[in-house]
């Protein structure tokens, strides 16, 4: 083996009784990329925290090429060579990219900064990662992908040799992703150690030397890249088979919900352009797309959150004007928002509150203006139960719920109902393994039950497993649906790149 | 139309302009630096008052007049620090914090006042600052003679206003009080402390405060009354998003308001038939109508009015 450049030994950290680590030890070769794979919970990020000195460890000792390493003082990790690239970027949007880059690099009080050399040394750090961003843009202007690109650049500008990544693909499209692992590679093969933390199997498999897993706060697990299956780490990480479920076959009712031509502006932007489809009950319409691609405007348009310029929609059969948010809630289309901590639910109110939000004026949730609380208690106490909440009931506050949890209410909320037609735009993401799987049997089980299911989604495998006909979203434009039986990956993957249109040219 | 037109052109208004505008450079200054942190102070009104009743206490018991500005700086930082220990350590709502401090601030200086100073017909009054002529400047043409009519503060409000945005957008110091003030996690992981930097704007830009109000009895009036700040600090929380955050456009702000104050109270004297509460109004009316074309697209500080926290996200 290389040199080792970082030790972690035997480390453990409780939070009120709740082991998060338990005696864990790893270690980390020079240009070596480790992934530390686990289910949200697992103790991954706890373990990043400790190494970066924002927590303090119960025992245990960290060690930078051999010398102990203060616990609990960030500058000293930072000095020692550690970078961290946080998953929610420590970054502010006001300020420009070179002055998020220098904050705290200077000795606070001289008389002057010195942005001539800071910017110099980070055009030669971008260029030589192929890091590329422009150092006068204003933060908030940026893309994520480059926003990322800014908080890596800020650990190797303070001269990090070893760099922590906490899930970096949680918030990337598929491309963006594909361009960060190859980064992560070029700085590899410079010499530098990474360590990234995911519960995704494919970028693991694909960007990871070595695969750390731990489950329940314990390394259960580590496996070289080369020497393991996708199947075998997801077993390790979740502690036993788990597999996710796939559609059978399964006849399709009348169609419920026909666009013809819509487009959709939003402040004198094109978001949908003349896009036409035709979801039936009973089936799942994949809509597949790498993300920015007018998914939100098509996801905003069903739910009533946004009116079209032009087209015709017709539900069940029928022509519609302009529906809003309660006419869509009431004419049986669940919603399943792309941004569920945003959108989806209120993480300050309690889990019945957002359980029946959107249906409070229904006359058995509130009578003359009183909540009826018994029964909106109950009512999310069936939805907890039923579609196995875990983490709280229905007096928790949302926020406590993990994102699995809260997207299992988000689902339970509209499925309780039998909708007739579900918008699930993202439904997965960011959801470990677990809750992928029962997430995607709760949505096939409406499929069977007789709900359209509008799927949009830029995860290929997710609509490959769960849809019956695919059609790709690319610039606003909609591709003529396809037989999911009769494309692959490959397939998708060209369709995605708009390849359909030279076709129809 | 002519009359305006006399007005605007005259050397009085001018100079009447810049006396006005210095307490309001100072609190707006003052108040920029806190929020800049991420800390809005609205005890400003209450160490306004204070500074202006300490200030002037300790000349009238004979310090001199710097040593006064001094002592109500001081009177100012530790209002700040009492402000800073709620919001920051304690993580108080900065709203109703800052509002007990300037109930707080303005009540003790009423008592204290009738404390120290005998009751009587005619208010006491001090020796002021006088005007300062600096030679050089005071020979341009125009501007000579309206440098000329102001006292010392006047000169270190332009000064501290320079001085400021220099401090805030050229030095490492003034880049940790912005992060601080957008996402003070940021500044925590770059190894910056958020909590002495909140600590450190919060008390420095209360002391400006309460030089503002200082301003009002040792240079602009010889005598304090209670209730002479009048809404002056709440101006300058206005002020600062008028300014965007940003401490050359504060001056400028402050700089506006004093033009329509000083030009209303010309234009009283030579319009008759309107009620002159109705030019009272201008300044303020005027105010609402820039805050309105200037800070709509203002970029706020992020973190402005967020407890930290540290470890919590």
């Amino acid at each position: 083996m290389t040199e080792t450049v970082l030790e972690i030994d035997r480390v453990s950290k409780s939070f009120g009784g709740n082991k998060a680590n338990d005696a864990i030890s790893l270690t980390l070769g020079r240009g070596e990329i480790v992934a530390l794979l686990g289910e949200n919970g697992a103790g991954k990020t706890t373990l990043m925290s400790i190494l970066f000195g924002h927590y303090v460890p119960d025992e245990g000792h960290i060690r930078v090429a051999g010398v102990d390493l203060p616990p609990g003082r960030p500058r000293a990790a930072i000095h020692a060579g550690i970078g961290m690239v946080h998953q929610h970027f420590s970054l502010a949007p006001n300020l420009t990219v070179l002055e998020n880059v220098m904050t705290g690099t200077e000795k606070l009080w001289s008389w002057r900064s010195q942005t001539g050399r800071a910017r110099a040394k980070l055009k030669a750090l971008a260029e030589r990662f192929g890091l590329v961003v422009d150092p006068d843009a204003r933060l908030g202007d940026l893309s994520v992908g480059e926003q990322q690109r800014v908080e890596i650049l800020k650990a190797l500008y303070n001269d990090a040799r070893i760099l922590i990544l906490d899930e970096p693909t949680a918030v990337l499209t598929n491309l963006e992703a594909e361009t960060l692992f190859a980064t992560l590679k070029e700085m590899a093969r410079q010499g530098l150690s990474l360590i990234f933390i995911s519960h995704k199997l494919d970028e693991v498999m694909a960007a990871a030397d070595r695969v750390v897993v731990l489950r329940g706060g314990k390394l259960v697990a580590e496996r070289r890249a080369g020497e393991t299956s996708k199947a075998e780490l997801a077993e390790l990480m979740v502690g036993h088979r788990v597999a996710r479920p796939v559609r059978e076959a399964h006849e399709r009712g009348a169609p419920v919900l026909e666009a013809a031509a819509v487009s959709v502006r939003v402040d004198g932007v094109d978001r949908l352009r003349e896009i036409s489809f035709r979801l039936h009950a009973g089936e799942i319409l994949g809509i597949i797309g790498v993300s920015g691609n007018g998914q939100a405007a098509l996801a905003g348009l069903l739910s009533g959150t946004l009116l079209r310029s032009s087209g015709d929609i017709l539900l069940y059969g029928e022509g519609v004007g302009d529906l809003s948010v309660a006419e869509t809630v009431a004419s049986g289309i669940g919603r399943i928002p792309e941004d569920r901590t945003r959108e989806g639910a209120i993480g300050e109110m309690a889990v019945w509150e957002n359980a029946v939000l959107e249906r409070i004026d229904e006359p058995r949730f509130s009578r003359r203006g009183l909540v009826n609380r018994s029964a909106a208690v109950a009512f999310a106490d069936a939805i907890v139960r039923s579609f196995d909440v875990r983490g709280g009931g229905p007096l928790t506050r949302t926020r406590l719920l993990s994102g699995g949890n809260m997207q299992k209410l988000i689902l339970g909320r509209n499925l309780a109902e039998h909708p007739r037609i579900l918008i699930a735009a993202q439904p997965a993401r960011g959801l470990d393994e677990g809750a992928v799987a029962a997430v995607h049997a709760r949505i096939l089980d409406a499929r069977k039950a007789g709900t359209a299911v509008l799927l949009i989604s830029e995860d290929l495998d997710e609509v490959i497993a769960l849809a019956d006909r695919i059609q790709a979203i690319v610039g606003g434009r909609l591709s003529p649906p396809v037989s999911a039986d009769e494309v692959d990956a490959r397939a998708l993957g060209l369709m995605m790149a708009g390849a359909w249109k030279k076709e129809a040219a | 139309m002519s009359i305006v037109l006399d007005i605007v052109a005259s050397i009085g208004l001018w100079a009447a302009v810049l006396r006005i505008a210095t307490p309001l450079i100072f609190g707006t200054l003052g108040a920029l630096l806190c929020e800049r942190a991420g800390v809005l102070n609205l005890g400003i009104e209450g160490i306004m008052t204070f500074g202006a009743m300490i200030g002037w206490l300790a000349v009238y018991q004979g310090a001199d007049l710097w040593t006064g500005l001094l002592v109500a700086a001081l009177s100012g930082a530790v209002f700040g620090l009492l402000h800073a220990a709620l919001t920051v350590t304690l993580g108080l709502s900065q709203h109703v914090s800052g509002l007990g401090v300037t109930l707080f601030a303005s009540s003790l200086s009423y008592y204290l006042f009738r404390l120290l100073v005998p009751l009587s017909g005619s208010p006491p009054t001090i020796e002021p600052f006088a005007p300062l002529s600096v030679p050089g400047l005071a020979d341009l043409p125009f501007i000579g003679p309206v440098l000329s009519a102001q006292t010392p503060p006047t000169y270190l409000a332009l000064l501290l206003a320079l001085g400021l945005a220099y401090a805030i957008f050229r030095t490492p110091l003034g880049l940790a009080i912005r992060m601080t003030g957008e996402n003070p996690h940021a500044a925590e992981a770059q190894g910056v402390d958020p909590m002495a930097v909140r600590y450190g704007a919060v008390i420095v830009g209360s002391a400006l405060m309460a030089v503002g109000g200082a301003f009002l009895t040792l240079s602009a009036f010889n005598s304090f009354f209670p209730t002479m700040v009048q809404g002056r600090g709440w101006i300058s929380i206005a002020l600062v998003v008028f300014a965007s955050w940003r401490p050359g456009r504060a001056l400028f702000g402050a700089l506006l308001f004093a033009f329509f104050d000083a030009f209303q109270l010309r234009l009283q004297t030579v319009v008759d038939g309107v009620p002159y509460q109705l030019f009272l109004m201008t300044p303020y009316i005027l105010s609402i109508v820039a805050l309105c074309v200037m800070a709509r697209h203002a970029r706020v500080p992020q973190a402005l009015m967020q407890p930290y926290r540290r470890g919590e996200r």
